[in-house]
């Protein structure tokens, strides 16, 4: 669970040219909490990732959707940084989240993979009032959700 | 070319190969200008396309899915697409997504117009 308001909240359009914007605030929020500059910019990445998803299959590349991203450092030892990111598109069964096969080489799907490679711990739900939200989670020291064998993201 | 993305993609050609060089930040803002020089190339009937990534500076999944397009419309014509002078934060991508061992990936622009 989330302790507390936010430390930072944006509110964004489901414009892909402001993900570049995010993606740097996201990565600068990160240094700060104590993430090298590789585990920064996989942090980035996976907002990015999420935020395509969102922007592609949620709202179906409207441009007036919202999107909020919220972030909170995480309590405890070792510490690491926490990101929501709600929407209120089109709601998806959470097990239907989920990468393609890696050998399967073809064009998309690599998205909710790279998310899982990136962070800790990912879940997907339904919002109680409409569209969808994902709680991310890299700790300090992590070696992210793929690679722990973590549940698909759903 | 370029759009409000920041992209800029310039193509040129070096003996059979046609060279496409974008630069700026590869996502799903600016994968499309990538992909357009991509199918340019690919149209002009290329039997090397080498993409040099040197001025990329950041890609996501909608790159790599670009970039895959691309090689699976190499391999259909018979042509040869080679990616070179990758960033190391643009490398991790490939590795994340085991696309490292799919691509042919020479160092530099050379290594890619001789192999």
């Amino acid at each position: 669970m989330s302790a507390g308001p936010a430390h930072v909240r944006v509110e964004i359009r489901s414009d892909p040219k402001y993900l570049s914007g995010v993606r740097e605030m996201v990565g600068a929020v990160a240094r700060r909490l104590g993430f090298d500059q590789l585990a920064s910019s996989q942090v980035a990445l996976a907002v990015d990732e999420a935020l395509a998803n969102v922007i592609c299959h949620g709202y179906e590349r409207r441009l007036d959707g919202s999107i909020w991203v919220s972030i909170w450092p995480e309590e405890g030892e070792p510490g690491g940084i926490r990101i929501v990111i709600e929407d209120e598109a089109r709601q998806v069964d959470c097990g239907e989240i989920k990468g393609r096969d890696l050998e399967d080489v073809r064009p998309g799907g690599l998205g909710v993979h790279i998310i899982k490679h990136a962070m800790d711990d990912v879940v997907y739900e339904k919002r109680d009032c409409c569209g969808m939200r994902l709680t991310m989670v890299k700790r300090l020291g992590g070696a992210g959700a793929a690679d722990q064998g973590g549940p698909d993201g759903g | 070319m370029a759009d409000e993305s920041g992209v800029r993609v310039s193509t040129e050609r070096r003996g059979n190969a046609t060279v496409v060089k974008p630069s700026g930040e590869i996502d799903i803002s600016g994968s499309p200008v990538l992909r357009e020089a991509l199918r340019g190339a690919a149209a002009g009937g290329a039997p090397v396309v080498v993409v040099d990534l040197a001025g990329v500076s950041y890609m996501d999944s909608s790159g790599l899915a670009t970039l895959v397009e691309a090689m699976k419309n190499a391999n259909s014509r018979k042509a040869r697409l080679v990616l070179c002078n990758m960033a190391e934060r643009v490398r991790a991508v490939f590795e994340i997504a085991h696309l490292d061992r799919y691509f042919r990936i020479a160092s530099s622009l050379e290594e890619a117009l001789g192999g």
